[in-house]
């Protein structure tokens, strides 16, 4: 059984058909974001899963996750707040805003907030050095910038990821 | 018509619409490359442009074009959008506002080199980005502006976005194409170099998305008109992404031959709080970096000018830096962002930024000894030209530059020279 298959028969069709057959391996990393898509890390049963649907060593597949930072084998918070701390963002007084952040959060930098729901993260450039302090919000379904940010306007947001994730809970019960 | 070359957005809010595109001349350009010109002409009309590579290395797009190895089928084009260079933020708004134009060159491109299917690698953290292209590609397949047979010739184009997954090293072209195979994004040792032995082991034309953002324009008003806004040198125009101490951070787009005096006085509004400026760091964390001197502020902006100032326009990431700043805490930082982002395929990079890091944080956290200077000047020294790809040779930059043109930073005494 690929649970993987099974359940995006459509979605990896579409992948597949981008790559010519001999680069049929180009298609690995989009299957890991597919794979990693519902819960925000990529269990081990779907490095097998994908090998399968590539023809490739499971170990193959493995060795990515731990290559790139985007992918994930653990769990973390529902939501990463992955703010910039690189030499432009420190420049325009992101470590103090992570600082802060974490503060008001009652957490360090890399760790869950204790209801599980944001993680706060350090990350290198993102390709928004005018608009510090900036974070990408990383969560199950993908990931959206939020630029020139204070602290005030980051927790509002983390209290509406709160309260539609309640309102989510209630509706499926 | 508009005052800019890429940034065209500015004045026509709208140009990523198709509809707008198009009513301002879109698409015009690759139907008639497709419909009356040869794939060599195309090329010809690139490199007479003088249009060089505008993701670092400056390399003349028309001349990288015509290596393409025409005994080894298929070709391919690939575009890289991996922008991760601190300091650059300029392919991102290019792709965000103007989608149409970029697309359209790499379309160009792709006819140029004989290429059927073109690939877009942009960096994981684009992802909404990716989404977004995927659509505007969806709409031009639509009308017919890519897909098969296109305006009925028999030249047929596919363009496919690819997302990396967070790893600055895969900007790197040889790394990129690793990357786009499935693999770890780690440099193949080159030569041979991608126009012979590219994507799958194919020739491969990579290009920056500035680069191919150029193209369409450049075939539309012509090779004379592109080289003549910019210098003897330095043909056209660049987008340079301010960032760092200046009140006004932000895209701008200048024909080469400007000043850094314009750059950050003028555009970028000056310096908070209208300090002293220090240091200029022209191509991002890669930098060699310039005392910011009424002679560095006053240089025309080219390729061999900045080169004779012992530095580079690289990508263009200008990132300034005022006297409140330390040295020390600059090089702290662009180490951090090395040592993170080695591959770890050689051993004097993934070992030399380790011990770099180690150093630069204890010097900045206050252990100033000449000796601990002097070991991290000779580590520095010792990485160079030993490095399997620009990444490491890159790290030592901004650490020898800092120690040599600023010493008081480190503790030691003022030189005479004004670049050290
Ligand atoms: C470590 C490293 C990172 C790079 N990152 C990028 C990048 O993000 N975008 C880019 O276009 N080129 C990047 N380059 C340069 C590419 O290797 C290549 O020269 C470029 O994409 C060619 O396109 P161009 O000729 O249009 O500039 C990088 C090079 C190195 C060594
Ligand atoms: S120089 Fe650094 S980034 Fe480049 S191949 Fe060697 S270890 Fe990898
Ligand atoms: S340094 Fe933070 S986005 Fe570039």
């Amino acid at each position: 059984m690929n649970d993987l298959l099974s359940k995006y028969p459509e979605e990896i069709k579409k992948i597949l058909a981008k790559y010519p057959p001999e680069g049929k391996r180009s298609a690995v990393m989009p299957l890991l974001f597919l794979a990693q898509r519902k819960e925000g890390y990529i269990r081990e049963q779907a490095l097998s899963e994908i090998s399968q649907i590539l023809d490739i060593q499971e170990t193959e597949v493995a060795t990515l996750v731990g290559f790139y930072t985007l992918f994930h084998d653990g769990k973390a918070g529902s939501y990463r707040i992955q703010v910039c701390t690189d030499l432009c963002c420190a420049l325009r007084g992101s470590e103090d805003f992570l600082t802060s952040l974490c503060e008001a959060l009652e957490i360090k930098p890399g760790e869950t907030t204790l209801d599980g729901l944001v993680t706060v993260e350090e990350v290198k450039c993102l390709a928004a050095c005018d608009k510090a302090p900036m974070y990408q919000l990383q969560g199950k379904d993908g990931i959206s910038y939020h630029e020139n940010c204070s602290v005030g306007n980051t927790l509002e947001m983390i209290e509406e990821l709160r309260e539609s994730g309640t309102q989510k809970q209630e509706e499926t019960k | 018509m508009s005052k800019y070359v890429l940034l065209r957005h500015r004045d026509i809010p709208d140009i990523k619409e198709l509809k707008v595109y198009q009513d301002q001349g879109g698409f015009k350009a690759f139907k008639q490359a497709v419909t009356s010109l040869d794939p060599g002409q195309v090329t010809e009309i690139v490199k007479a442009s003088g249009l060089r590579g505008r993701g670092g290395a400056g390399f003349p797009t028309g001349v990288k074009w015509s290596f393409m190895d025409q005994n080894s089928w298929p070709h391919y084009v690939v575009a890289n959008a991996d922008e991760s260079e601190p300091g650059t933020f300029k392919d991102r708004e290019i792709i965000e506002e103007n989608p149409l134009q970029f697309l359209e060159g790499v379309a160009i491109g792709s006819y140029a080199v004989g290429a059927q299917a073109a690939y877009i690698y942009l960096r994981g953290e684009f992802w909404q980005l990716a989404e977004f292209l995927d659509g505007k590609i969806n709409e031009l397949e639509k009308a017919g502006l890519l897909g098969e047979n296109l305006f009925g010739t028999e030249y047929s184009l596919k363009i496919h976005t690819h997302l990396g997954a967070g790893a600055y090293i895969c900007g790197e072209e040889t790394a990129l194409l690793e990357s786009l195979e499935g693999k770890r994004g780690q440099p193949r040792l080159r030569p041979p170099f991608p126009p012979s032995y590219g994507l799958y082991g194919k020739p491969t034309v990579v290009n920056n998305v500035e680069t191919f953002t150029n193209i369409p324009l450049i075939l539309e008003n012509g090779a004379d008109w592109y080289r003549n806004l910019g210098t003897e040198d330095s043909a056209g125009v660049k987008v340079f992404s301010l960032s760092g101490r200046v009140k006004k951070p932000g895209n701008y787009e200048l024909p080469f031959g400007s000043t850094y005096r314009e750059l950050i006085f003028e555009h970028g509004g000056g310096i908070i709080n209208d300090a002293q400026i220090k240091a200029i760091m022209p191509a991002g964390a890669s930098s060699s970096i310039l005392r910011a001197s009424d002679e560095v502020l006053d240089t025309p902006l080219e390729y061999a000018s900045i080169r004779k100032l012992g530095s580079d326009v690289g990508s263009g990431s200008v990132i300034v830096i005022d006297e409140t700043i330390s040295m020390d805490w600059v090089i702290k930082k662009t180490i951090d962002f090395f040592q993170h982002e080695s591959c770890g395929k050689c051993t004097p990079c993934r070992e030399g930024t380790y011990w770099m890091s180690h150093l630069t944080r204890q010097i900045h956290s206050g252990k100033k000894t000449e000796e601990q200077i002097q070991l991290l000047y000779d580590v520095a020294t010792n990485i160079q030209g030993k490095c399997l790809c620009a990444l490491g040779e890159f790290s030592v930059m901004g650490v020898l530059t800092s120690i040599d043109r600023f010493p008081q930073d480190f503790g030691r005494e003022p030189k005479g020279s004004d670049q050290g």
